[in-house]
C-alpha cells in the first residue's frame, strides 16, 4: 500500500469546489428536464485526527456532501483528495485501497445493517473483502472490535433485529473501524437515537478518535452535538457552505445571518437566560431552482438589493473564519 | 411465605433455548409452526409416493383389464378402477411422480430465470431494464394458461416440454417481484455501506440484495407449485400435457369428469383429493418456510 502513504501533512480529506447535480428525468426516453443542485461548489478539508462538523437544515445537501466525498455518489464536478491523492476519477478497482482509508456511519441504525447477516458477519465482511488475515485472525479481530465498541462477543451470533438502536449503531461503528480508516464520515450518526444513547455513542466516537487519530466529517443538524464533538464547524445552506470557523468562534461570534438564526433557534438549557430570537420565516427554497444572488436572501432579515443579484463569495475574516455575505 | 423456586433450566427449555441437536431443533420448529408441519408431512407423502411408486403401488398403473372396467372401490381395487380397468390407487401413486416433477421442475426453472432477469434488471437499470421490462409487460398481458398452451403446442407433448411450457409464464412474475425488491434494496444504507467497503457490484447483488428478496420468492414459488400442478392438468386434458398412458392426476380428473361423475364418482373424487392435498401441503409449507427464513419473525 506504498502508493497510498503520502506526506502526513496532507489533510486526510480535501474537497475542492465539489458539485453534485441530480438530473430530473421525465418520460419514456428519460429526457433531462432540469437539475437538483444538491451540492453546488463546496470546499473544505479535514486534517488528521480532527473533526469537521457540517450543519444545516434538512435538504441543504449535507448528506450528499458526505456521500459524494466517499464517492458513493459520483461528483458532477470538483476534486476529492484523500491524503493528498486525487481520487475523483479513479475507477472502482483503483479506488479500493482508498476505501480502506474512509468509512461511513449511517443515520438509520435499522436499515444500515443487512437483516440477513449476523452482527459478527457484518463486522467481519470488510476484512474479508480486503483480504486481511486468515479466517482465525479475522475472527479474533472481530472479537476485539466487539469488545472495543462495547458489545459482548457472544452477541456476534445475533441478527441485527435482536439489538437496540444504540447497539446497532455500535455494530455500524465496528464495521467502519474494521479497516482502520483515517477518516469516518458520520452521516447524522446519532440523530435517530435517544438522547441518553446519543451521549454514549458520541463519547465512544470521541474516545476512538483519540485512540486511533481518526478524522471525522460529522454531519448533523443538532448544534449541541456538533459543538461537543467538532473542532471546526461548517454551515451549509442550499448546497453551499455559507460560513466556516473553528467551533468557539462560530458559536460565540457567528457572522452569517443564517448561522445567527440557527444558533438562536437552539435552546439554551438555562431558563434565566433570555435571548433575542431570530426566527426564520418560510422554507428552504427549492434546490431545483435556487434563488439568484445570495441563496439566503429570500429569508434573510437584512437582505438588500445587492443580495438579490450578486452572489457573495467566501471571504476570510481572519483565523480561518470564512463567511459568504455581502454585509459582514 | 416460601421463596418461589424458579427452575431456570426448565424455563429456558420452555422458551425454546438450548435447542442443540438437529432433531430437537426440528421438533421446536414443528411445535412453533404446526400448520407448516402438516404441510411438510403432506409434501413428504407426495415425495414418498413419487419416489417409491414402483414399490408401494399394488398394481401396474398402465395395465388395462376389460373385466374390471369402472369397478367400484372394493377388495381388489381399493379406490376403484377407471374405464380401462386400471387400478386407481396405483395410478394416483404413480401420478404423484408426474405432479412432483412438473411442479418442482417448472418452479425451479421459472424461478431461476426470473431471479436472474429480475436481479439484473433492478440492479443494472438502464437500457437492459427498459427492454426486459417491456418484454415482460407483453408476456404478462397473456394469461398463464394461454401462454402455457402456446408453448406446449409449439414444443409438442412430453414431460420435459410440459415443464418448460409451465415454467415460462412464471418467469415474468418472479422477475417483477425480484426487480421491485431489488429497486428498493439497492438504495438501502447497508448496500451503500457495502459499496463504501469496496465490495464488487456482483457480490453486493448476490450477497446483500438477493438474500433479502428470498421471502417473497419462496411464497411465490410455493404458490406456483400448486398452480403448476393444476396447469399441467389443464394441458393434459387438452392433449398438450403428459401423453398417455402415463398417469397424470390432472388428466385422470378431467377426462372422467364429464362422462363418469355420476356413474363412477371415485374417478373424479380421488384424483381431486390428491391434487387438493398436494396444493394445500405446498402452500402451508411455503408459508412456514417464509416465516422461518425471515430472521425478523423469529423471536
Amino acid at each position: 500500500m506504498a502508493e497510498v502513504e503520502t506526506a502526513s501533512e496532507a489533510p486526510v480529506l480535501e474537497v475542492e469546489d465539489l458539485k453534485k447535480h441530480f438530473p430530473i428525468q421525465s418520460g419514456m426516453l428519460k429526457r433531462t428536464i432540469g437539475h437538483v443542485y444538491a451540492v453546488d461548489g463546496v470546499s473544505f478539508s479535514v486534517g488528521r485526527g480532527k473533526t469537521l462538523g457540517l450543519v444545516g437544515e434538512s435538504g441543504c445537501g449535507k448528506s450528499t456532501v458526505g456521500r459524494t466525498a466517499m464517492r458513493l455518489l459520483e461528483p458532477t464536478d470538483g476534486k476529492i483528495k484523500v491524503s493528498g491523492t486525487d481520487v475523483t476519477n479513479l475507477s472502482k478497482t483503483e479506488l479500493r485501497p482508498y476505501r480502506r482509508q474512509m468509512q461511513i456511519i449511517f443515520q438509520d441504525p435499522f436499515s444500515s445493517l443487512n437483516p440477513r447477516m449476523t452482527a459478527g458477519e457484518i463486522v467481519k465482511e470488510p476484512l474479508y473483502i480486503h483480504n486481511i488475515g486468515d479466517d482465525a485472525e479475522r475472527e479474533e479481530m472481530t472479537k476485539a472490535l466487539f469488545d472495543r465498541v462495547g458489545l459482548r462477543q457472544s452477541q456476534m451470533q445475533n441478527y441485527p433485529h435482536q439489538f437496540s438502536g444504540g447497539q446497532r449503531q455500535r455494530i455500524g461503528i465496528a464495521r467502519a473501524l474494521a479497516l482502520n480508516p483515517s477518516l469516518i464520515v458520520g452521516d447524522e450518526p446519532v440523530s435517530a437515537l435517544d438522547v441518553s444513547i446519543q451521549a454514549q455513542v458520541i463519547n465512544l466516537m470521541m474516545d476512538l478518535q483519540e485512540e486511533r487519530d481518526m478524522a471525522y466529517l460529522f454531519i448533523a443538524h443538532d448544534l449541541a452535538v456538533v459543538e461537543h464533538i467538532s473542532d471546526e464547524v461548517a454551515v451549509m445552506y442550499l448546497g453551499r457552505i455559507v460560513e466556516k470557523a473553528d467551533k468557539k468562534t462560530l458559536f460565540t461570534n457567528p457572522l452569517h445571518p443564517y448561522t445567527e438564526a440557527l444558533l438562536s433557534a437552539a435552546p439554551i438549557p438555562d431558563p434565566t437566560i433570555r435571548r433575542e430570537k431570530k426566527i426564520l420565516q418560510g422554507d428552504v427554497p427549492s434546490p431545483i431552482n435556487p434563488p439568484k444572488g445570495c441563496h439566503f436572501h429570500t429569508r434573510c432579515p437584512y437582505a438588500e438589493e445587492r443580495c438579490k443579484v450578486e452572489e457573495p463569495v467566501l471571504q476570510n475574516k481572519g483565523n480561518g473564519h470564512i463567511v459568504a455575505c455581502h454585509l459582514r | 411465605m416460601a421463596k418461589p423456586v424458579i427452575d431456570h433450566a426448565a424455563e429456558l427449555a420452555k422458551a425454546g433455548a438450548g435447542v442443540d441437536s438437529r432433531l430437537s431443533k426440528a421438533w421446536f420448529l414443528a411445535k412453533s409452526y404446526p400448520l407448516g408441519a402438516i404441510g411438510l408431512l403432506l409434501f413428504l407423502a407426495l415425495v414418498f409416493c413419487g419416489v417409491f411408486a414402483e414399490w408401494i403401488a399394488p398394481m401396474d398403473p398402465v395395465k388395462t383389464n376389460a373385466a374390471t372396467s369402472l369397478a367400484a372401490p372394493g377388495a381388489l381395487h381399493a379406490l376403484g378402477a377407471d374405464m380401462m380397468g386400471r387400478d386407481m390407487l396405483s395410478r394416483i401413486i404413480h401420478g404423484a411422480r408426474i405432479s412432483l416433477a412438473v411442479g418442482i421442475g417448472s418452479t425451479i426453472l421459472g424461478c431461476f430465470f426470473g431471479v436472474v432477469i429480475g436481479l439484473a434488471s433492478g440492479y443494472l437499470l438502464g437500457w437492459f431494464d427498459l427492454i426486459t421490462q417491456r418484454i415482460i409487460d407483453v408476456m404478462q398481458a397473456l394469461p398463464l394458461l394461454v401462454m402455457a398452451l402456446v408453448m406446449a403446442a409449439a414444443l409438442g407433448p412430453s414431460l420435459e416440454n410440459t415443464i418448460i411450457a409451465i415454467s415460462i409464464p412464471l418467469v415474468p412474475h418472479v422477475a417483477r417481484v425480484i426487480r421491485s425488491n431489488t429497486l428498493s434494496l439497492r438504495e438501502m444504507p447497508f448496500v451503500e455501506a457495502a459499496k463504501a467497503i469496496g465490495m464488487s457490484e456482483t457480490r453486493i447483488a448476490l450477497k446483500h440484495v438477493l438474500p433479502n428478496t428470498l421471502a417473497p420468492l419462496i411464497v411465490l414459488a410455493t404458490a406456483q407449485l400448486g398452480s403448476a400442478i393444476l396447469t399441467e392438468a389443464s394441458l393434459s386434458f387438452l392433449g398438450l400435457g403428459i401423453p398417455e398412458p402415463h398417469p397424470s392426476w390432472g388428466r385422470m380428473l378431467s377426462e372422467s369428469a364429464a362422462e363418469y361423475v355420476r356413474t363412477a364418482p371415485w374417478l373424479v373424487i380421488f384424483p381431486g383429493i390428491a391434487i387438493s392435498f398436494a396444493v394445500f401441503g405446498a402452500n402451508l409449507l411455503g408459508d412456514a418456510v417464509r416465516d422461518i427464513l425471515d430472521p425478523r419473525q423469529r423471536s
